[in-house]
């Protein structure tokens, strides 16, 4: 298989505050290659946005992020010039965000905000800009493109609008494509929609893709490989197949308890919930984050907790070796 | 845009209507104006002989419209002290003032939009704080000081400037930077509060992850977004430096529209009162309504519905 497009390794990311440190991402390690759909799934505050935004290189200043290794193609990101960075971003890496409503500018025409994604990376003339934007709005599914280039943000939809970031992403053809829980902000019957789209252009483009989202239900549908993440660590990583059939992680199984399962769930019967709420992390964080919230804790998870693999590409962190299959 | 343009003209005519009658009706609301006029030790006769020769016997609202007639074709009557017809009085007035308004609006809006920018990008940084002491100062001093002090300096001491008068360009220097500096403190700090919360929006986070320079993220998305009030201040403040440069224009002898009202009131000059009133109102609507068709064409959102 060929060289991955993404590599990150041991990524943090503090956030200075006045209580002190914030330790918001610690130690986030992962891979992806061109065609792959990675998911990184956890509540609000599990720092996956942040680590979307890290890659980017878009974390605000006040941010402190370290990494071993955060390499995109060969690029060491770490060493790149805000200039460098800038030319990486919107060309061979984009972003599509949660906010659909707010994430085009309102003073722009769509046209404007499309063509400018692409004449900021490749010498072309206003002419050729708007044939590719008129093209990608065919490709995300929006009839009648040529005339909605003329229309501004607040004439459409929602689900309108991510279609029109999803084709701004698109523009120069990036090689990776973060989407940060594009789906989140959208009716249920366009989110379906919308994932389907993200989900055959990125095998169409043959690009790497990160989806972050906090919904399951998602993840089994499109991902290859799922990153859980909680309080700023992944608790449990490998194949969607490995995730969802053998999942290790008390964390990773209440999640996935939380999921209705049509025609296994009976009517009125009590979904999952994982009681609790995410820990602080202000100051130094010991033992396993979770453990406030996890029925299987012992006086052990407070110190150090040991990473597990199981086969090919499936670690998990917890003291408990648990058997795949087993009962949770 | 045609049905936003046409409903802010009919808006705009309304309230000059509402205008004309305010200021036609200050005539009345001061007293008797023939009495007035013939002075304190007139005889009953002189009054009415005065009133009747004025027309002030004519039923209110036919004065109403014999005036607004008038002054539609621009003809607001005679100026009782000065005994030429008050159009042709405010003519050569209205000139210096409006050069000057123009001029001070100007300084300070291109003084106060780059400093409340760069105050944005990096709050509380050295340039903020200068910016910050800037337009509190601004603020306090009072114009009439801030002008002598400029004239004691530029004047006087450097001889750079002249003190007084009108001829030149040069005589429009200090008068433009006092008045300017007057309106400046509320453009930068309009324009720096919204600044700063436009630079948290997410469409700001969208042209950065474009690839988008800094200079393009503030200027492109950012400013343009930002501007719609202070478009909507500086119309104001427009306004108020047409009609309110009195003590701008006392300090440096320049003989405009604001000096001729304030020597109106003093002589009880009314139909000069009347007209300056009507004009610095038409001034306030005119540049009201322009400041609505730019914040239309800067956010469509106000002009395509």
């Amino acid at each position: 298989m060929s060289e991955p497009v993404l590599k990150v390794d041991n990524l943090t990311i503090d956030i200075p505050m006045a209580q002190g440190t914030l330790h918001a991402v610690r130690g986030i390690d992962f891979e992806l290659k061109r065609g792959e759909t990675l998911c990184i799934v956890g509540e609000s505050g599990s720092g996956k946005s942040l680590t979307s935004l890290a890659i980017m290189g878009l974390l605000s200043k006040k941010m402190r992020c370290n990494a071993a290794r955060l390499d995109f193609s060969g690029i060491d990101l770490r060493k790149q010039s805000p200039r460098a960075m800038r030319a990486l971003r919107g060309d061979r890496m984009a972003m599509i965000f949660q906010e659909p409503m707010t994430s085009l500018n309102p003073a722009y025409t769509i046209g404007d905000q499309l063509m400018e994604a692409l004449q900021l990376h490749r010498p072309v003339g206003r002419a050729e800009a708007r044939a590719r934007a008129i093209e990608l709005l065919g490709k995300v599914g929006i009839t009648a493109a040529e005339s909605r280039l003329s229309q501004y943000p607040h004439q459409l939809s929602g689900g309108l609008r991510q279609r029109v970031m999803i084709a701004m992403a698109l523009m120069c053809e990036p090689e990776l494509i973060i989407a940060d829980e594009p789906t989140t902000a959208l009716d249920v019957t366009i989110q379906a929609q919308i994932l389907r789209l993200l989900a055959d252009l990125q095998r169409e483009m043959n690009m790497a893709m990160i989806l972050v989202t906090h919904d399951l239900g998602v993840v089994a549908r499109i991902a290859d490989k799922v990153v859980v993440m909680y309080a700023g660590e992944v608790v449990e990583k490998g194949s969607a197949r490995e995730i969802f059939e053998n999942p290790r992680h008390p964390y990773t199984r209440g999640l996935l308890r939380c999921i209705p399962v049509p025609g296994k769930t009976k009517p009125g019967e009590h979904l999952g919930s994982i009681p609790g709420i995410v820990p602080s992390l202000i100051g130094k964080v010991e033992g396993c984050a979770f453990r406030s919230r996890c029925d299987v804790a012992e006086a052990a998870c407070a110190s150090d907790v040991p990473v597990r693999r199981t086969g090919e590409d499936h670690m998990y962190r917890c003291i408990h070796e648990v058997q795949a299959g087993a009962p949770s | 845009m045609l049905m936003f343009t046409l409903k802010r003209l009919g808006l705009a005519i309304l309230v000059t209507f509402t205008v004309s009658l305010l200021s036609f009706s200050l005539l009345f609301m001061s007293g008797d104006p023939a009495s007035a006029i013939a002075g304190e030790n007139a005889s009953a006769t002189d009054i009415e002989a005065i009133r009747a020769l004025y027309g002030f016997d004519r039923p209110f609202l036919v004065q109403y419209a014999d005036w607004l007639f008038g002054a539609l074709s621009g003809d607001f009557g005679q100026s009782y002290y000065f005994r030429v017809p008050v159009a042709q009085l405010i003519g050569e007035r209205l000139s210096t003032t409006m050069l000057l308004g123009v001029c001070g609006i100007s300084f300070a809006l291109v003084t106060a939009i780059p400093l409340g920018v760069a105050a944005a990008m990096r709050p509380n940084s050295l340039i903020d704080r200068t910016a910050l002491f800037l337009s509190v100062m601004g603020q306090a001093m009072p114009s009439f000081w801030f002008g002598l002090v400029l004239i004691v300096v530029f004047s006087i001491q450097l001889g750079w400037l002249p003190p007084s008068g009108s001829s030149t360009w040069k005589h429009f220097i200090m008068p433009t930077v006092v008045l300017g500096y007057y309106a400046m403190p509320a453009i930068m700090r309009l324009t720096r509060a919204g600044m700063l919360e436009v630079l948290n929006a997410d469409y700001i986070r969208t042209a950065r992850a474009k690839g988008a320079s800094e200079t393009r993220v503030m200027f492109k998305h950012a400013l343009r977004n930002a501007v719609v009030p202070v478009v909507s201040l500086a119309a104001v403040q427009m306004g108020f430096m047409l009609g309110g440069s009195i003590v701008v224009e006392s300090i440096f002898a320049l003989h405009g529209a604001g000096y001729l009202a304030w020597e109106s009131i003093a002589r009880n000059d009314l139909p000069t009162v009347q007209a300056l009133i009507l004009i610095f109102s038409l001034f306030y609507i005119v540049f009201t309504f322009l400041s609505d068709l730019v914040n239309a064409w800067l956010d469509p959102r106000i002009r395509v519905g």
